[in-house]
């Protein structure tokens, strides 16, 4: 089983994860730009956190056999603290990276005002680098977030084949998939989406836009949870095909839009790495 | 120095970067959007024989039509690292030996960066001829040890015939006996440094007979 995670935050998980992926079928994802724990106060963490997904993350996924793209945005949360404003004005340069395959995570949390003004300064950005985006739909109020991001993109003109959006569950799925947009779900351990749900609703949605992601960071979560939609689809009755369409070919097809994905040679490190760094001295 | 690129290029790619340094000569702040579209323009595919690829080679090439020189080419060119993904910052770096003359010291802050990191690819290109001339003798003994320790091979590494002095060969005999202590493998890389100061050599092989050279 080949498996292409849509949305993970792998800077907030060890190498025994990117081990784990790799045994479990991983082969390629997309870690977009979010929110830490702990809150930022100024662009530059920003732009160091930015150079990590463009730099050192990759390499740290190829040394697994992994390859590591990114989503680059200003989120919604911080968006509503002006001190992170100016992140806004760092983003044309790193838009023009080769491993940025989209714009996000953008989107709503508490749908201030604030939220608002970057939420379309950024799709107007996606716009103008040819690139998709990653819409992070809000945990609290989820259905009228939802709602309000499909009008606001809209809005945008953005063609909707080019707009993903995510963290859906029964009360929002439809609306999306009317909408036009891609439909992604966030498989937890607990909260977000369970793998029994989304078997339903794959059932009840079909396999062609739906993309199915862990979602994994720093909290709660497991990197494993899209191997376990692909083997709970063939216990359900869903062909290989199915499975490969929804773990591989959905998420390359709806990235594949920035004309930056690299998926050639997938398997090979980097470069050789040994000593005082990830591999330390042994072959993983 | 820079292998010639152009006659890898096709036609688009020979007319965008025609294009390219003409704008960075009038405005080198047009540097700034340039450089990370190098490998969409132009192909990333290997140069053969020269170790370097099509993006880099044409990265470097745009950085030797920049119309500067002294402090304001080494903060554009840091600027540039500083934001650049990876394959733009192993451009800058392809960069500096071609671009010595004009830098001075001012490609130093650069180097240094690179030496912090803990991407080998990073490491390694930071001691192209630049970097092997003009790091101060402490840093460039530390930044060969790095290579050693992080398995970053010597043969690319620059000014081993000149500055590979006897304080190095004296870390890397210790790093071999830390190594040998620990009952883990002695690196190859280490013995054409250790050789050139017999003493060195002769105190280890003495101390630690089944490490000698020749047995490996």
């Amino acid at each position: 089983m080949r498996i292409f995670d849509p949305h993970i935050h792998m800077t907030s998980r060890t190498t025994d994860d990117y081990r784990r992926m790799y045994d479990a079928g991983v082969r390629a994802l997309v870690e977009p730009a979010f929110w830490l724990g702990q809150p930022r106060t100024s662009p530059g963490t920003f732009a160091d956190y930015f150079d990590g997904l463009l730099g050192w993350e990759p390499y740290r996924a190829a040394q697994y056999g992994i390859r590591h793209h990114c989503a680059i945005a200003l989120n919604p949360k911080e968006a509503n603290d002006p001190r992170c404003r100016p992140v806004l004005d760092l983003l044309p340069r790193y838009l023009a990276k080769d491993g940025v395959v989209a714009v996000g995570e953008v989107g709503y949390d508490e749908m201030t005002p604030a939220e608002d003004e970057v939420f379309q300064a950024q799709l107007a950005l996606a716009a103008e680098h040819g690139l998709p985006v990653l819409v992070h739909t809000p945990h609290r109020d989820k259905a009228a977030g939802t709602r309000r991001t499909l009008e606001v993109v809209k809005d945008s003109g953005l063609p909707p084949e080019r707009v993903l959006v995510d963290h859906l569950n029964e009360m929002t799925a439809g609306m999306v998939a009317d909408s036009g947009c891609w439909l992604g779900f966030s498989v937890y351990p607990d909260t977000k989406m369970d793998v029994h749900r989304m078997i339903a609703l794959l059932r009840q949605y079909g396999t062609e836009r739906i993309l199915v992601n862990s979602a994994a960071d720093w909290g709660h979560s497991d990197p494993l949870k899209t191997r376990a939609v692909g083997d709970a689809m063939l216990a359900d009755g869903f062909t290989e095909a199915d499975v490969e369409q929804v773990l591989w070919t959905n998420p390359v097809t709806f990235y594949g839009q920035s004309g930056r994905l690299d998926l050639a040679d997938d398997a090979a490190p980097a470069a050789d790495y040994a000593g005082n760094t990830i591999k330390r001295g042994v072959a993983p | 120095m820079i292998p010639p690129v152009r006659p890898r290029l096709t036609e688009d790619g020979t007319r965008w970067l025609d294009a390219a340094e003409a704008k960075v000569k009038a405005d080198p702040g047009a540097v700034l959007a340039l450089f990370p579209a190098a490998g969409r323009a132009c192909g990333r595919g290997p140069l053969p024989e020269t170790g370097w690829t099509v993006d880099l080679a044409v990265r470097a090439t745009l950085l030797t039509a920049l119309p500067l020189d002294g402090e304001a080419l080494g903060e554009l060119l840091f600027d540039l690292y500083t934001h650049g993904d990876t394959a733009e910052r192993l451009g800058v770096l392809a960069g500096l030996d071609a671009l010595d003359g004009r830098l001075g010291d001012a490609g130093l802050p650069i180097v240094r960066d690179a030496l912090r990191t803990s991407d080998t690819r990073l490491i390694g290109a930071a001691l192209g001829s630049y970097g092997a001339a003009r790091l101060p003798a402490e840093a460039y003994r530390q930044a060969v040890l790095k290579c050693v320790f992080t398995g970053v091979p010597l043969d690319t590494v620059r000014g081993l015939d000149t500055r590979a002095d006897r304080e190095l060969a004296r870390m890397m005999a210790d790093f071999a006996r830390e190594r040998a202590a620990a009952g883990r493998e002695v690196p190859a890389d280490i013995w054409p440094v250790v050789e050139r100061h017999p003493e060195v050599l002769a105190e280890l092989t003495t101390e630690l007979p089944s490490l000698s050279s020749g047995a490996l």
